[in-house]
């Protein structure tokens, strides 16, 4: 049991990250999305849509920074320092954005909401793009000597972590997008369908573009993808994210065909499972990257030189937060759930939760 | 590199947590009070069916939301600076201190996450009793996130149940010993109870303003009367247990509470020093103004009881700033004095009737409303300097726990975080004023008038009172 403690966290960090990227990429997304859906009851409706999830989904990335203290602090006491500016910003970032989220709404005059509008807009842009490039500096690599981040204060910035920076920017406001064909109707709805096909070639011109880089960033790096056995594996990988393409880009216009052939019910809440299908396959394409990253990466944490078991705490220390996690997790799921399960459906103009 | 005009990357790091952490916790200080305020105003509403109750909570419920958000977020920027900016304190005391966070974001963060959407705006989808629940499991957050950071933190002042491996880092050993240090429950009831403390004058305070204006203000009476209790009855038990954490200070860091009370003697018949100044070059305290024996009576419960002072420790090991000490420490115990001064006068007021109509009182009641706040930072102040030259007392040095940081990307970042702070949480704090200065009124639905889409969100007054079977309001 103890010796497998690390490997277990290691997947329950992961997920909580990779959770924290599909439920606050999707509400970042719609951030993103604010300078082409300029109406006020278009923006109304997009942060309605989220309101009362966006608290919850962003509690994910507290874990992930707490947990991995927890359970990596070797990890946390070097990443964080090494990413130091744009962990900053970013959280400046989410400062403006999750206030926003309040305030826009409590305006009193419309310049005032402008500025929260504002504020809304660009605190997701700001995350977006530090997140993306704490990422790229992650995965090119962390310079630490003597348990300590040895590098410079501008290591992070490259220009493989600005690429990195722009797909997930694109990449959230392709999550957005899709939440909103799935949360809204009407004249919105085409918007956000004509949205998610741009920004539907441009993730995968993305991932294209960073999946021909990173073979080349580590020698490691390539062995995994162009060597067997290892090649085994990962060639799947590409091969799914193209099956997910074609889907995709089916599943649009069939959200707009149900649309068309579903009579208006001006007082029930619109829902259908299957307007939700985009956003699934835009998930899929995230946890196929993600996936993709992790094949690379393992077995290090903070890569090039400190693996999951070199950056892990005591037995006693991941084994106390284990029983915790093996109980709360499953209970958070659950209420989590029951909370969007609760909202589900489309959210109308002047028919918010607020 | 033309840098040398910057202080030292240590104490900019010092600066930025002091300043991060004063702001964020004065959002938790509120919340947690308030969260439990508005539990017990719906379970009143729920008991009694009365509308005004209801009217009090959505009242209160807007300023929760606004500074729910400004916890949260200013929250999460301390999750993370302990990496940025305390690097070695990470990797040495992780171990230790980083499952207690974890059990924090566990029970305590997702909890109330989870159900504050459905509290705020699922009154309608819910029904009452699922509602209550959430507001109820929402409280009950707040208070398991004090118990573990509180946890944490004190295991930093009482370090216990721990070894320390060869190469320096905590190891936990008992984690029951760890959790449950000594200093621990002192400092959560003096904590929780500051904060109900807290909420209760800012709840009392806008009443006051109010009734100041409106006597007959139904919402503004029971706001008024309910902090008064409050203030009578807890502010009293605070000095008791504010006295018990005092004691369990002076058994585990003695320098601390020869810093409070300005003594660098140790010494029999110790007076209590009420004003003065502390002048750490020459090691004595200038005094104004100070009862003799008092000191000692407090701390040993014996008129000619012996306590320590700040020169029986090697200079090292004292708190490296006594003047802040001992200053923060009287602002708190003064304003807690206060605090239950006010509460003993609105009990006689009471007991005459004339609670909602003494204008004085009215206006003192006013005036103390930010009284909490300010004795919950300074307490902090007086406890957090009071530990140093340590981030885990008597082991870890502050200065080793600090990243390898350059002087110029602490100051740039403590720069933004003051910037963005005062940009962000002035408007917040704004807005938290111009709420209060509303007066509550029946019907309380939220909404602003010119605001269309938020009339048909959680709060159609008028269907809820229906549905509570409580009487309509006045057309």
């Amino acid at each position: 049991m103890e010796e497998s403690l690390p490997l277990i966290w290691a997947i329950l960090i992961a997920t909580a990250v990779f959770l924290y990227i599909c439920m606050d990429g999707f509400d970042l997304g719609l951030g993103i999305l604010f300078p082409w859906f300029t109406h006020k009851d278009e923006r109304d409706v997009m942060v309605n849509s989220v309101a009362p999830v966006w608290d919850g989904n962003e509690t994910w990335l507290v874990l992930g920074g707490a947990g991995l203290l927890a359970v990596f602090p070797l990890a946390y006491a070097t990443i964080l320092p090494a990413l130091y500016m744009p962990l900053i910003l970013m959280l400046l970032a989410l400062i403006f954005r999750g206030v926003s989220f309040e305030m826009r709404f409590k305006a009193h005059t419309p310049s005032a909401r402008t500025w929260w509008d504002r504020a809304f807009s660009w605190g997701s842009y700001v995350a977006a793009f530090c997140q993306g490039i704490a990422l790229g500096a992650l995965v090119q690599g962390i310079r630490v000597e003597n348990r300590a981040y040895a590098g410079g204060w501008w290591d992070w910035l490259t220009p493989f972590s600005i690429l990195t920076g722009f797909a997930l920017l694109v990449g959230y406001g392709l999550l957005g997008a899709c939440w909103l064909i799935w949360k809204t109707e009407g004249p919105l709805a085409a918007k956000a369908r004509r949205a998610a096909r741009v920004l539907g070639v441009a993730t995968l011109g993305f991932i294209g573009l960073v999946s021909l880089i990173m073979p080349f960033l580590q020698p490691t790096f390539f062995e995994r993808w162009f060597t067997l056995p290892w090649m085994l594996l990962a060639s799947p990988v590409p091969i799914l994210v193209l099956v997910l393409a074609w889907r995709f880009f089916r599943a649009i216009p069939a959200t707009e065909a149900r649309e068309a052939a579903a009579p208006q019910d001006p007082t029930g809440r619109t829902f259908r499972w299957r307007d939700g299908a985009p956003f699934l396959y835009a998930l899929g394409w995230f946890f196929l990257s993600y996936t993709g990253l992790g094949i690379s990466l393992w077995p290090h944490i903070v890569p090039p030189s400190i693996t999951i078991w070199e950056a892990s705490a005591s037995p006693s220390s991941q084994g106390f937060l284990l029983v915790g996690a093996a109980v709360l997790i499953p209970i958070i799921l659950a209420y989590t759930s029951y909370t969007y399960w609760l909202f589900r459906g489309k959210v109308r103009i002047g028919q918010g939760y607020h | 590199m033309g840098w040398d005009f910057l202080p030292s990357a240590l104490d900019l790091a010092r600066f930025q947590f002091a300043f991060t952490v004063s702001f964020h916790f004065l959002f938790p200080a509120f919340t947690i009070g308030l969260a439990s305020y508005l539990m017990v105003l719906e379970a009143l509403w729920l008991a009694t069916g009365r509308g005004v109750y209801l009217d009090v909570f959505r009242y209160w419920l807007k300023a929760f939301a606004i500074a729910f958000a400004m916890g949260v977020v200013s929250g999460v920027v301390m999750s993370y600076q302990f990496g940025t900016n305390w690097s070695v304190f990470s990797d040495r005391a992780g171990n230790v201190v980083g499952p207690l966070m974890g059990y924090e974001v566990l029970t305590a963060f997702f909890l109330e996450a989870g159900f504050l959407g459905i509290m705020l705006f699922g009154l309608e989808r819910v029904g009452k009793v699922l509602h209550f629940t959430a507001t109820c499991l929402v409280a009950l957050g707040t208070l398991l996130s004090a118990f573990w950071i509180l946890s944490a933190n004190s295991w930093m002042h009482t370090p216990q149940g721990h070894s320390i491996a060869p190469d320096g880092r905590f190891m936990p050993e008992d984690w029951w010993a760890i959790i449950f240090n000594p200093s621990f429950p002192f400092r959560l009831a003096h904590t929780v109870t500051a904060a109900y403390l807290t909420t209760a004058f800012i709840v009392g305070g806008v009443g006051a303003f109010h009734l100041l204006r409106d006597r007959r203000n139904a919402g503004a009476r029971i706001m008024f009367s309910m902090a008064m209790w409050m203030a009578a009855i807890v502010a009293p038990i605070q000095i008791f247990i504010g006295d018990m954490h005092g004691l369990n200070t002076l058994e585990h860091q003695p320098q601390k509470v020869a810093a409070m009370e300005g003594h660098w003697e140790r010494q029999y018949g110790a007076p209590l020093i009420l004003l003065g100044q502390p002048d750490m070059a020459a090691e004595e305290t200038h005094v104004l103004l100070e009862v003799p024996k008092l000191s000692a009576l407090i701390l040993t419960h014996e008129l000619n009881g012996e306590t320590p002072g700040l020169k029986d420790f090697p200079p090292d090991a004292r708190p490296t700033n006594v003047p802040l000490v001992f200053w923060a420490f009287r602002v708190m115990v003064g304003l807690g004095t206060a605090m239950a001064a006010l509460g003993l006068v609105s009990l006689y007021l009471r007991w005459r009737g004339r609670l909602y109509d003494t204008r004085p009182f009215l206006r003192a009641a006013v005036v103390m409303g930010p009284a909490g706040l300010i004795a919950v930072t300074a307490g902090w102040i007086t406890t957090e300097a009071g530990r140093q030259p340590f981030t885990v007392y008597g082991l870890l040095r502050t200065a080793e726990s600090v990243s390898p940081l350059d002087a110029p990307a602490v100051a740039a970042s403590l720069l933004a975080f003051i910037l963005v702070y005062f940009i962000v949480f002035g408007a917040g704090i704004w807005f938290l004023f111009r709420l209060f200065s509303q007066a509550p009124h029946e019907a309380e639905h939220g909404p602003e008038e010119n605001e269309p889409i938020r009339t048909s969100g959680i709060t159609p007054a008028p269907a809820m009172r229906h549905a509570a079977g409580g009487p309509d309001p006045q057309p």
